[in-house]
């Protein structure tokens, strides 16, 4: 068999690589995914059509979808402030605040929910400044938003950051002594060809929040249509043994996700194809 | 170079300084206080309570097997990826992808959709004595599923980068597959593995919502450090939870460091 694909193709491996990479993909993604998508047809189409009658996910999903976005949203100009101080700007520390901009990534959720559910808590170092301006964050959608904003914030950096790179200062420079205004610099010269990677970033965060658990459930209240969140209504359905309600929310959270991605990879190909104005590599 | 003037870059360092501090820096910083809130001795006693450590040994075996099992799986699909041009390779590299835009809730249940009581094997492993939903086999499961793409993600861009002329050149002196790959393919791309494992294992340590979902949430059985976060906090052991997280906080930070000083000295050695 090697020899026969030695002399074929020049190199070794062909299906021993083939076969271990195979049976690596195949029991641990394929087979559980093949369940995920097929289960819900199993019991028939009345089933699925009490769960997908359920106003209860309906909510949980909403709260989900516009929590993910308006964290995504406000971690854009976050993301974009990061991005341009550690590419542009004289920074002390630079290392440091670079490694830091990646512990969202790191920390694992459990932790991030107990300290952003503490920090913003009632009796917190945030949460009891914010109370005595009237504001409650903790176990409140607003709780939801907060710990999302954490999540996605690398996303949008590590999503602009190259790309900045690659635009050469003098573009701006070129831009003022042109007359134009800083506001008019920021929105002709410098905006557009930011524009592809923000919305890949934003996206990339979004898909990321909509699927999030760990960081959530401490901070959110976690009340039935009002602050819970799906992946939480996921853990509730299995608890019920209401395996379709599980999946049939699983299977809409899975395919939001992966039309973000999708639309990530098209908006990359289309920047590297150079349709879209081009940053570096 | 002409950057920023002087008061423009103050106002975007200070504004950085302010961004960073609150929103990353603060959360580290509560976790080291609150966990010593009684002292480092209460901290370093809660940690060795029977439950802890049980939950600690937990973590540990199941992230050793997931790093082993993932770390070679996406060694093999890397090499297959990159060292051979066939049809489907496209799909092959998003299926390997695909488990990083998985909701970790969902790479639990998928488990107990194949494994559950009311899963499709759950009335034959139930017959044979077989646990695997709830057990420690599940966690596994879950854990290999979210740190799945790591290995292979961070190592596919280098070796696509390294051609096979090294390994073609290795083969016509009689070097054999094994042998290639450990002597001539991996030591070149021996920084990337090494971040891919470090990645692997940071979430292996630290994954919460996939393991929780086909966990028992049993203290000193089935808890794995994460999960046993969830039990303390929920039981108003402030200290201990802390404790726990401080601990993880810590590994997630070498973890951080280490990976870049990594890709600092790859960058350095490849220019």
């Amino acid at each position: 068999m090697v020899f026969c694909l030695r002399r074929r193709d020049g190199l070794p491996g062909l299906s021993i690589s083939i076969a271990f990479t195979l049976v690596w993909i195949g029991l641990i993604v394929v087979l559980p995914l093949t369940a995920l998508v097929l289960r819900p047809w199993q019991d028939g189409g009345a089933v699925m059509l009490r769960v997908l009658h359920d106003g209860r996910m309906y909510a949980a999903l909403r709260v989900s979808f516009s929590c993910a976005a308006l964290a995504a949203l406000i971690d854009v100009p976050l993301g974009l402030l990061l991005a341009w101080a550690l590419v542009r700007a004289r920074l002390p520390g630079r290392r440091a605040v670079d490694a830091l901009i990646d512990l969202p990534f790191a920390l694992p959720t459990a932790v991030t929910g107990i300290t952003l559910a503490t920090l913003y808590g009632p009796t917190g170092w945030i949460g009891a400044l914010l109370a005595r301006a009237g504001i409650r964050v903790a176990y409140t959608p607003a709780g939801i938003v907060v710990a999302l904003m954490f999540v996605g914030l690398p996303f949008i950096v590590r999503a602009v950051e190259p790309v900045l790179r690659g635009l050469p200062p003098e573009l701006e420079e070129a831009g003022l002594l042109l007359g134009a205004s800083p506001w008019q610099n920021f929105r002709r010269v410098i905006l557009p060809p930011l524009l592809p990677p923000l919305v890949a970033g934003f996206s990339l965060a979004f898909a990321r929040c909509i699927g999030e658990y760990g960081s959530v459930i401490f901070i959110a209240g976690n009340q039935p249509f009002h602050s819970e969140i799906a992946p939480l209504l996921i853990v509730v359905r299995l608890q019920e043994y209401d395996y379709e309600g599980a999946t049939a929310i699983a299977l809409i959270l899975l395919l939001s996700a992966l039309m973000c991605m999708t639309g990530v990879a098209a908006l990359r190909r289309r920047v590297s194809r150079g349709l879209v104005a081009r940053g570096a590599a | 170079m002409g950057g920023p003037s002087r008061g423009g870059n103050a106002v975007l360092v200070a504004g950085t300084y302010l961004t960073v501090l609150a929103v990353l820096v603060l959360p580290v910083l509560l976790v080291m206080v609150e966990a010593l809130r009684a002292g480092l001795g209460a901290a370093w006693r809660s940690l060795l309570d029977p439950d802890a450590l049980s939950a600690i040994r937990l973590t540990l075996e199941v992230t050793l097997v997931a790093v082993i099992v993932n770390a070679f799986g996406g060694v093999m699909a890397a090499w297959l990826v990159t060292k051979y041009r066939f049809r489907g390779r496209a799909a092959l590299v998003a299926l390997i992808e695909l488990p990083i835009s998985v909701s970790p809730v969902i790479a639990g249940l998928v488990w107990l959709l194949l494994f559950g009581r009311q899963g499709w094997w759950g009335d034959w492993l139930d017959r044979h004595h077989i646990q695997i939903a709830f057990a420690t086999p599940g966690i596994l499961l879950a854990t290999l599923f979210v740190t799945f793409p790591y290995v292979a993600r961070t190592l596919m861009p280098l070796m696509e980068q390294q051609g096979r002329e090294a390994e073609e050149a290795a083969f016509l002196l009689g070097a054999g597959f094994w042998r290639t790959l450990w002597r001539v393919t991996l030591p070149d791309a021996r920084w990337a593995l090494l971040s891919g494992i470090l990645l692997t294992t940071a979430r292996a340590i630290g994954e919460f919502g996939a393991v929780s979902v086909v966990s028992g949430h049993i203290p000193g059985l089935t808890e794995t450090m994460p999960l046993h976060i969830e039990t303390l906090y929920n039981g108003y052991q402030t200290v201990a939870a802390f404790a726990m997280a401080a601990l993880l906080a810590l590994i997630a930070m070498a973890t951080v460091l280490l990976r870049s000083f990594l890709e600092h000295d790859f960058r350095k050695a490849s220019s």
